[in-house]
């Protein structure tokens, strides 16, 4: 046993390790002997990072940083993560926001202070300014996501009950995650398995097959959880019928060796997973599509909280338009103005006056 | 020696409301003024209201001030301004009688009984173990209280400028209290510098009133007061002039002599309200600004002219007026001039307007660096009711950002400070939507009356109101398909479905008046709830967003700092956080989080700590 004195550990507390032997038995005795004492129980995720924070061992950036670090499997993560450190995103968000601040005090100044001469109405250039901006946002919510690096390209498996979803998502993670039979229902929940192929981290997700009539609950549950991994996706293989397919999926056909006849006209890909027939050309093509929708090396890839905050912002300058009551632009432009401060971690509604102040002759 | 529970220094709108207020909740109070006669007089500009400062009269009003009822009392011209934008903007300004003014503020000051007014000159606060325990007299004689609130204007290092002339003292024949002054300064309170200026009066027989473009006062009779109805007074109107290339070539000419360029004054401005000879030199591409001649009474051939404050010569102010289109024979009866005074550092004060430093002392008013008689009256009322609920153990009235633009300017006072003459804008309000000037007996009245700050008449009042309230948005409820409507000529889509007439308010060109027949004619004869009702329709999808940011921000407001919060004990905030966070002192997390500068890094790490403490 190793004790460390408190305020120059790791935490800043005292710490104390045990060096076990490798055996579960010895580990699992260890453990139970320690939680029969008095005021000990396990740490919670993230505790000694926790701790570490709170006594000032660390500063919250260096928390998040470590959670990166810690996070980070490939060299891709990594090198995104570090764009992300580097700058360029806040650089990014930075601007927008002078913009939208410049936009905010245009309607501002039109609100307080349209009594006098010196402050005419609303620019005519405003609301192409708010176009512009607008469509930048636009543009960066088209990025790749960081998620993807991080939890792979998601290949969310959907079709009706009995279509052989289960079957492909074995055959393509070449072992056995799904159960399997030949009774509609059979997967009730998501079964996931993260894959690699060509060196490109996938997630597949295989769903319950969607149908709206089942006097299960279970089921019901299961088909609701298949909805929303759909939602997620980031390509459907859709096993079911032509024309029924959601948005963005490709149409394969399955179950080819059961002898019929072909039944679709333009399947992307006819594939047996019983017997292998046209794994090979699905797999080339899942791995070349993930490769274009993947971030470049060095490349900013926005992670879920970024982008839900983008697309916050976006869609209140979009509500920006046709708007007869400039009280309302305000508030559009001040909820997208929440939205950057949220993604760049300050607030202040000064600096909007600040920007007010310098640009214009104001009486009284 | 005479014993009350409150004293309040000084007699302008931020004293007054003091004293009134704690009159109001029943503390026995003083209301101390060099003269008795000039206590609720108008010292600068003859209007009360405006953009944002409207807000802060009818707020003050709605816990049941004095300025509104005081203001339709004395007023000559009533102009909304804003009218053609959403009402969250409006802001409603009354030009004033000064002398109808006054004898308001009196008629409602003496009528509390609990109030007493005192002439005489306030040399020293007496203190006890560090605490206020009342005041002295310059005649030697002393009044003892526990509270006591400076209201006093610019007396702190008053310089007054005009051209090249400088008078010592604050305000021309006051030779005020400087053994006050000197018990501040020792007290070691961070002090700044801040100026302002005033135009020149003009003699209005004087003004050639033909040839100019007439404002008319407006024809509708909304009253700044809730408790007011309809025009008190005869009506006047305003009129427009401008400044031209020959105005501004005097003006630049002269700038030599105007004490702001030759660096006699050093003191920062207000961005917003600046001198013209500031204008003509920051805006050198205009070639003129407007002028309002606003009358300062039915009885006073006086004029203000808004928008040429100035602190150049008298020669050349009168030389500058006589270029402008009816003002070329005008006489001046007082030529303009600018002030330079201290302010305390309003950071240095609680949310209470308490000074941390000294208990018992609170300050309203210009002395904390804001401009304005709406400004002043706001924070008198905040003093006079904290100071008094401290006498009764009874909580003040919960004001925050998301109830009041009262709460907006506190906080940004305690927490920011000034680095200009702070003013009301509707712009600092983050949650203005929902802070209307209609609808601030809605937000305050009811926490007024919990706060025991509001008089019987408008308690009485205010139960009618509620009921008429209610009655109105019953019928709001019921629904009413789009045909019906279209039978009525209201201009909706046939195929809109059925709606609450509450929502069809929402839709452009439908209109409470329109909806009538579904009404009944007595729910629509207030207009002034009418109109908030029609408000409060079309705004209930951005409310129902701020709800939820309210929701995460009382959260936080719930996380309490206090005082003493050990900022310097925290690991890992820089030395600049600290600094910060200590000179602003926020009550909350929440408040700390709009300390200008604090990094969420930082506030992570108070986090932390905060709930080390409560735990």
């Amino acid at each position: 046993m190793l004790w460390f004195p408190g305020l120059r550990t790791a935490t800043g507390e005292d710490l104390a390790e045990l060096h076990l032997h490798g055996g579960r038995a010895v580990v699992a005795s260890v453990e139970a002997a320690l939680s029969g004492m008095p005021e000990l129980r396990r740490a919670t995720p993230g505790e000694f990072t926790r701790r570490a924070f709170a006594n000032g061992v660390i500063d919250l950036a260096e928390a998040e940083g470590l959670a990166d670090l810690l996070s980070a499997e490939t060299e891709l993560q990594r090198k995104a993560a570090l764009a992300l450190a580097g700058g360029v995103f806040s650089e990014q968000v930075t601007d927008w926001r002078t913009r939208l601040l410049d936009l905010s005090a245009q309607v501002e100044s039109a609100l307080d202070f349209s009594d006098e001469d010196d402050v005419a109405a609303l620019p005519e250039q405003f609301d192409e300014r708010v176009s512009f901006l607008t469509r930048d946002l636009t543009d960066w919510l088209a990025k790749p996501r960081a998620e993807t690096l991080r939890e792979g390209f998601r290949v969310v498996i959907a079709g009706p009950p009995n279509a052989g979803k289960s079957t492909l998502i074995n055959a393509l993670a070449e072992k056995e995650v799904a159960i399997t039979a030949p009774v509609a229902g059979t997967t009730r929940d998501v079964v996931t398995a993260a894959i690699a192929i060509e060196g490109i981290p996938f997630l597949l997700l295989d769903t319950a097959g969607l149908r709206t009539t089942t006097g299960d609950a279970i089921e019901a549950i299961g088909i609701e959880r298949a909805r929303v991994a759909l939602d997620e996706a980031d390509l459907v293989l859709w096993l079911g019928p032509e024309g029924q397919a959601p948005q963005n999926a490709w149409q394969i056909e399955a179950q080819i060796d059961r002898g019929n006849p072909p039944r679709q006209t333009t399947p992307r890909h006819r594939i047996s997973a019983v017997q292998g027939t046209g794994l090979d050309g699905l797999r080339t093509d899942l791995v070349a599509t993930a490769r274009a929708q993947m971030p470049k090396p060095g490349e900013v890839a926005l992670n879920r909280r970024q982008h839900h905050l983008i697309a916050e912002a976006q869609q209140a300058l979009s509500g920006c338009f046709g708007v007869g009551d400039p009280l309302i632009v305000a508030e559009h432009l001040r909820i997208a103005r929440l939205a950057f401060d949220s993604l760049l971690g300050q607030a202040t509604t000064e600096d909007m006056l600040d920007t007010l102040f310098a640009r214009f002759c104001i009486g009284k | 020696m005479s014993q009350f529970e409150v004293i309040v220094i000084g007699g302008g709108h931020a004293g007054c409301e003091a004293a009134a207020v704690s009159a109001r909740m029943g503390v026995r109070t003083a209301l101390v003024s060099f003269e008795i006669e000039t206590v609720g007089a108008m010292s600068c500009n003859p209007a009360i209201g405006g953009l944002g400062k409207g807000h802060l009269v009818r707020e003050v009003d709605a816990l049941d001030g004095l300025i509104g009822r005081a203001a339709d009392e004395a007023a000559i011209h009533y102009r909304m301004l804003n009218r053609s934008k959403g009402s969250a903007v409006q802001g409603p300004r009354i030009q004033a009688d000064r002398a109808l003014f006054r004898s308001s503020i009196h008629r409602q000051l003496t009528a509390l009984e609990k109030l007493e007014l005192i002439a005489g000159e306030a040399r020293g606060l007496l203190l006890e173990g560090g605490r206020v325990a009342g005041i002295e007299l310059a005649d030697g004689s002393s009044l003892r209280a526990g509270r006591v609130i400076l209201c006093t204007g610019t007396f702190l290092g008053g310089r007054l400028f005009r051209g090249e002339e400088i008078i010592e003292g604050g305000r021309v024949g006051e030779k005020s209290a400087m053994r006050l002054a000197d018990q501040l300064r020792d007290a070691d309170l961070p002090m700044a510098r801040l100026k302002t200026g005033t135009p020149p009066r003009l003699d209005g027989r004087t003004i050639d009133w033909a040839a100019l473009e007439e404002q008319p006062s407006d024809v509708d009779e909304w009253t700044m007061s809730a408790m007011n109805d309809g025009r008190i007074n005869p009506q006047v109107f305003c009129a427009i002039t401008r400044t031209n290339p020959q105005s501004h070539d005097i003006i630049r000419a002269n700038l030599d002599r105007s004490p702001m360029f030759t660096g006699a004054i050093g003191a920062q401005g207000p961005r917003y309200c600046p001198s013209i000879e500031d204008k003509i030199h920051r805006f050198a591409d205009r070639d003129g600004h407007q002028v309002f001649l606003e009358p300062e009474g039915l009885t006073t051939p006086l004029v203000y002219p808004n928008g040429i404050s100035t602190s150049l010569p008298a020669d050349i102010q009168l030389a500058m007026l006589r270029t402008m289109d009816g003002l070329h024979a005008v006489e001046m009866a007082v030529p303009g001039y600018a002030v330079e005074y201290d302010h305390i550092d309003p950071r240095s004060l609680r949310p209470s307007l308490e000074l941390r430093a000294i208990p018992g002392l609170y300050c309203a008013g210009q002395i904390n660096g804001t401009t304005g008689y709406e400004e002043a009256a706001a924070q008198g009322l905040v003093a006079g009711m904290h100071a008094a609920a401290t006498v009764l153990g009874t909580q003040p009235a919960a004001l925050d950002r998301s109830n009041s633009y009262i709460a907006v300017m506190i906080d940004d006072l305690t927490l920011q400070g000034v680095s200009e003459p702070y003013r009301m804008l509707t712009a600092r309000a983050e949650y203005r939507l929902r802070l209307r000037a209609n609808n601030a007996s809605t937000r305050l009245t009811p926490l007024g009356i919990v706060a025991g700050c509001v008089g019987q008449t408008r308690r009485e009042w205010w139960e009618q109101r509620i009921e008429a309230r209610a009655r109105l948005d019953k019928a709001l409820s019921q629904e009413v398909t789009a045909p019906t409507l279209v039978e009525l000529g209201l201009p909706v889509r046939r195929d809109t479905g059925r709606l609450s007439l509450r929502d069809w308010l929402r839709f452009s060109g439908v209109t409470i008046d329109a909806l009538q027949s579904f009404l009944g004619d007595d729910l629509c004869h207030d207009r002034a709830l009418v109109e908030e009702v029609e408000e409060d329709a079309i705004y209930a999808p951005y409310l129902e967003r701020q709800d939820r940011e309210l929701r995460d921000l009382r959260a936080s407001e719930a996380l309490l700092l206090g005082d003493d919060f050990p900022y310097y004990d925290i690991p890992g905030l820089s030395q600049e956080m600290i600094e910060r966070l200590s000179s602003a002192r926020p009550t909350t997390l929440a408040a700390a989080g709009r300390v200008p500068g604090v990094t969420p890094a930082a506030l992570a790490a108070l986090l932390v700590r905060a709930k080390r403490l409560a735990a």
